[in-house]
């Protein structure tokens, strides 16, 4: 058994993506552990978010008498509407992801390859019901996209691996992995260690089977 | 060349709606689902039908109701699964109705793809991946894309916001999503609104599904308040 590391926790985290959003991006936050990244959004950043199911401008969720059956999130939770927001149907919608339009997409992982693969929609289990819905255009669609996820499964297997077992959602599409104990940067000479979040470099090259590169002194 | 037929009951406008169909369904989850059309169909005859949805219903409405009916050979969808989609889950784990399971965006651009004539297209989307397994791919500019055919349907069933007299239609919000794409696939578009009003008082540079794509309209009163409830 390796030893236990901490890390940082979820909303630290979702601070630390936040914070590497440039002003006035336009981002998609996938659904799940990548919402958290909104609240860390500061009005003053000018960042656009993209709700897939059609809209542009979402703002935070929608509270008691704001609650709007016809205005909701990829999550299908209610939502609301920030000045300047714009609506469109979801080809123009895909489209406008697809087309390159969108500087960066975050999103949950179950693995992410050295590479940059990415498998993030079907455990593959045979009693599982596979539901894809927008993982597959959000992965290569955005000029970036960035995985959140802890590194680590309950088992104490690292997510980032030489070859995914899952099934795929994307190729060489990830360029970033934030995750609990490190961030990772997919870069064409292999993957870097960018920060490493309460634990050495060495216990983390250790835990994880793919080369690294240490950045932290960059 | 065709005209609008308003009709006063939901029943009377799905009632041409055959065995067998191909039938398209706005919405994404509950959002611009038209769920009082979809309840006619299930007072009506038709059976067999093939249901082309984001999703494969929630709770026990509308398209989930159709299912749990038995009305339904086959779902061609992005995403089945969602916390109340038990029905669904139901009708699939029981092999009762076959799955197309199509990446979202790929969905949209099939079903526009019929509407605009496409014969077929190249998209980056799903290369690699095991949903573009058996397809015909080809790299372009050093890029791998999945060629991807139309998605076709003999009715599309809408939900809009408003509808002048002619059948031009607005719509609301996020509720917006399949409806106009859906209109212009099918042969046959019958759309459910909230409000019917004279030809003229739409902005025409705010129409956003022209009348071309309408052919039949049914003013419904939604339950709103039970939409919002399904929030809480």
């Amino acid at each position: 058994m390796s030893a236990t590391f901490t890390g940082i926790d979820r909303d630290t985290l979702a601070g630390i993506v936040a914070a590497d959003i440039p002003a006035g991006s336009f981002v998609n936050l996938g659904i799940g552990l990548p919402t958290k990244v909104s609240n860390f959004l500061t009005p003053g950043s000018g960042v656009q978010l993209h709700t897939e199911n059609g809209m542009l401008g979402m703002g935070p969720e929608a509270l008691g008498d704001e609650v709007d059956p016809d205005l909701v999130n990829a999550g299908k939770v209610a939502v609301t509407e920030l000045p300047g927001a714009s609506y469109f149907h979801h080809a123009d919608s895909f489209a406008m992801m697809r087309g390159g339009h969108l500087d960066i997409c975050v999103l949950g992982a179950y693995q992410v390859s050295a590479r940059g693969d990415l498998a993030n929609w079907h455990t593959g289990r045979p009693d599982d019901i596979p539901a894809v819905g927008g993982a597959m255009d959000l992965a290569i669609g955005a000029k970036q996209t960035f995985v959140m996820m802890s590194l680590l499964t309950r088992d104490g297997s690292a997510k980032l691996v030489p070859e995914c077992s899952y099934p795929l959602t994307g190729l060489q599409c990830v360029s970033r992995v934030y995750t609990d104990l490190a961030v990772f940067l997919i870069e064409p000479d292999g993957v870097v260690v960018r920060d490493l979040f309460g634990i050495g470099y060495d216990d983390l090259a250790a835990l994880v089977d793919v080369p690294l590169v240490d950045g932290t002194g960059r | 060349m065709s005209k609008v037929t308003f009709h006063d009951t939901t029943l009377e406008a799905v009632a041409g709606i055959p065995t067998g169909a191909t039938v398209m369904v706005s919405g994404f989850g509950s959002a611009g689902q038209p769920v009082e059309l979809v309840e006619a169909l299930i007072e009506s005859a038709a059976t067999e039908l093939t249901i082309v949805s984001n999703n494969a219903g929630g709770g026990d409405v509308g398209l989930a109701a159709l299912i749990r009916e038995g009305r339904v050979r086959k779902v061609v969808c992005s995403f089945p699964r969602q916390v109340d989609s038990w029905h669904f889950d139901e009708a699939y784990r029981a092999g009762r109705l076959e799955l197309e399971l199509v990446p979202q965006g790929n969905l949209a651009e099939r079903i526009r793809a019929a509407g605009a004539g496409i014969g077929a297209f190249f998209t980056p989307t799903g290369y690699g991946t095991p949903l573009a397994e058996g397809k015909e791919t080809r790299v372009i500019d050093g890029r791998g894309y999945v060629l991807e055919h139309p998605l076709r349907a003999e009715v599309a069933l809408v939900a809009a916001h408003r509808s002048d007299r002619l059948g031009n239609l607005v719509y609301r919000k996020t509720a917006r999503n399949f409806g106009p794409i859906m209109a212009a696939a099918a042969e046959t578009t019958i759309v459910q609104v909230d409000e019917v009003v004279p030809t003229g008082s739409l902005d025409p540079e705010n129409v956003v599904t022209p009348c071309v794509y309408v052919d039949h309209v049914v003013r419904v009163d939604r339950d709103r308040a039970s939409l919002i409830g399904a929030f809480k």
